[in-house]
């Protein structure tokens, strides 16, 4: 009845083209946008930010990132929380070394100087696939912290190996107080996010999704898998990185570069997976849930009374976690943003299904 | 010399415990072509289950024995509650969903057990041997770790070529064939999940009296994942093989090359070795070799 696409005809190319071809999904995004830029900082508090949209805003960049390379591309990673940590490294380095510049030509340079290494660890990936791949990938998930603790240059010889982000500044504007951040992170993953929206649906996004579905296939119909699979290691480590920087600048504030341990990478894996693998929303919702779950997790048992010890609770938490994840792929192994879609499909024909 | 003999020896017996490990995932990956992430927690899980029994005073044996129980429980109930719903899927679902049972195992073995270091010492000596007039130091303990991989090994292989055995080897060549010869799958799948489980004891109790029972044991068996590919992930004598090469590799690179770039490169030489191997021979060293067609 309200999501009705009956009568809506597409008489343009570019209304043919369009994101949301549909204009109750483009009044629902616009709703949404408003609500996260002026709702939210309207209600939301500082515990709110730090705890929740930050990080959640930060993780689903880098999950964002690595749906480009596993869902879109077909290349599995566990490299993601090593790539993270270049991202902030290289973007720690930049704006200390060079103390005047753009926060966001910053965060440019962290992300292409990611693409650079995301590249050479991809290549591997011209030679093996599946997982061989991912195991591979490993590789740079331990070689790459251990470089940052190691060479002490990247850490400006800081004696606790601490780096610690400066103050956040562009255009005369200080981003100080959660609410600044959270609005700065905003813009940063919206912007990104809807460059990676259209160019899943252009022809590098189109060479990705043929190279997933079957290599050999997409190879014979004259795609390079060369260029493909660089492109989308390159695309995938730009986002990560810049997730990483943001991370670091505006989430952690400080950090030892070796936190950016296998930990991040599952995590990664696992908001794609349970949001939906090829999805942008996928990987905003994925983000949501694995973010939300543990403090729901650790939240609930004292308001429902059970008084349990710390211990018991996390490890409760991992048993729920697993559990969880395991229910999530049987009932739905394509993700949340599957049933996202299977829910509007039902909105088309609601409420005389037939 | 005779120090650059008893680091590779010492590396060889460090593979070896790789290798218990990697044993697990390749069974379970021939038979079923699931990429069994929960390997490593298996390990701790059953581990746990051993050192808890026979600190309840349950004798050696019969904690052995109960333990085993366990794991055949557990086959039993990966393959009920997980894999037969996620059947048909692709392979990056069911690896997933085996990271799920590892999240689920290391959390329940825990929450039952407690985490704290438990020592475990079933009477594996392990006072140290010298060859060559005391120039080469051996503990014995890695002797007979190498010892009980090799009987294991054995074991595996004189178990494949029994009734059950040759089941095993035709479902992981082809599973529609070997349902089509009247091969049920879901048994099968239980048995390979429950030798994994055995494998997986074997591992932990070896692990844990070598450095006490500790949930750390899982980030250690995620270095069975490089011997996995260096090996092959469908070969058993891939599986024991590249333990060696892995484990030798990295102790003697730590001990020669680690001085030079500032120590520590054994976390992660064993990846970029695998790494390394694989751009020569992309199906490592056994593994089959892909024909691929469209």
């Amino acid at each position: 009845m309200l999501y009705r696409e009956s009568g809506q005809y597409k008489t343009t190319y570019s209304a043919d083209q369009a994101i949301f071809t549909i204009p109750q999904d483009r009044v629902f995004f616009a709703l949404l946008m408003l609500a996260a830029f002026v709702g939210i900082p309207l209600v939301a508090t500082n515990y709110v930010y730090t705890a929740l949209l930050i990080p959640f805003l930060c993780l689903s960049l880098a999950a964002l990132g690595l749906n480009i390379l596993t869902g879109y591309c077909g290349q599995l990673s566990l490299g993601t929380g090593a790539f993270m940590g270049v991202g902030a490294v290289a973007a720690w380095n930049i704006a200390t070394r060079v103390p005047d510049l753009n926060l966001l030509v910053v965060f440019a340079l962290a992300g292409l100087i990611t693409a650079a290494v995301g590249m050479f660890f991809g290549l591997p990936s011209l030679r093996i696939k599946g997982f061989y791949l991912a195991v591979a990938t490993l590789a740079a998930q331990f070689f790459l912290p251990w470089l940052f603790v190691k060479w002490g240059w990247l850490t400006n010889y800081a004696s606790s190996g601490v780096i610690t982000a400066p103050q956040l500044k562009m255009f005369g504007w200080e981003v100080d107080t959660p609410m600044e951040k959270y609005l700065f992170a905003l813009s940063v993953v919206t912007l990104l996010a809807l460059m990676a929206k259209n160019l899943v649906r252009s022809n590098p996004g189109r060479q990705w999704m043929a190279i997933r579905d079957m290599d050999i296939a997409a190879e014979i119909i004259g795609i390079r898998p060369v260029v493909a699979k660089l492109t989308a290691f390159a695309v995938s480590s730009f986002y990560i990185g810049i997730a990483g920087a943001l991370y670091l600048f505006v989430y952690l504030g400080s950090t030892e570069p070796d936190g950016f341990g296998i930990s991040l990478s599952f995590q990664a894996l696992f908001m794609i997976i349970i949001g939906g693998l090829g999805s942008i929303l996928g990987s905003f919702l994925g983000a949501f849930f694995i973010l939300l779950l543990p403090i729901f997790l650790t939240r609930v048992p004292p308001m429902l009374g059970f008084d349990l010890s710390t211990a018991l609770v996390s490890h409760l938490e991992f048993m729920v976690f697993g559990a969880l994840i395991v229910f999530f792929l049987i009932v739905e192994p394509h993700g949340l943003a599957r049933l996202w879609q299977i829910t509007k499909e039902k909105l088309r024909i609601w409420p005389f299904p037939y | 010399m005779a120090f650059f003999f008893e680091v590779l020896i010492g590396g060889l017996m460090a593979g070896v415990m790789y290798s218990l490990v990697a044993l697990g995932f390749v069974l379970i990956f021939k038979a079923s072509g699931v990429f069994n992430f929960a390997q490593g927690a298996m390990v701790l899980f059953a581990g746990l289950f051993f050192v808890g029994f026979t600190e309840l005073g349950v004798p050696t044996w019969l904690s052995l024995l109960l333990t085993v129980g366990v794991m055949v429980l557990l086959a039993v109930a990966v393959e009920r509650l997980v894999l037969r719903h996620l059947v048909n899927q692709e392979g990056i679902i069911l690896f997933m969903a085996t990271i799920g049972v590892s999240f689920f195992l290391d959390g329940f073995g825990q929450t039952i057990w407690g985490s704290n270091v438990k020592q475990l010492d079933i009477g594996i000596p392990t006072d140290p041997i010298f060859l060559m007039d005391g120039e080469i130091l051996i503990q014995s303990f890695d002797l007979w770790a190498a010892l009980v991989a090799g009987t294991l090994l054995a074991s595996l292989v004189v178990f494949q070529k029994t009734r059950t055995g040759r089941a095993l080897r035709a479902v992981a060549d082809d599973h529609q064939a070997a349902q089509s010869v009247g091969i049920p799958l879901n048994v099968i799948w239980i048995i390979v999940w429950a030798i994994a489980g055995l494998v997986a004891l074997v591992a932990g109790v070896m692990w844990g009296s070598k450095l006490g029972m500790q949930p750390a044991i899982v980030s250690l068996a995620l270095k069975a994942l490089p011997v996995l590919i260096l090996g092959g992930f469908t070969s058993i004598p891939g599986a024991i093989i590249g333990g060696l090469i892995i484990g030798a590799g990295e102790k003697l690179a730590e001990v020669y090359i680690g001085p030079l770039v500032g120590g520590g490169i054994e976390n992660w030489f064993a990846y970029v070795l695998a790494l390394a191997f694989l751009l020569i021979r992309p199906q490592g060293l056994f593994g089959e070799k892909l024909i691929e067609r469209v």
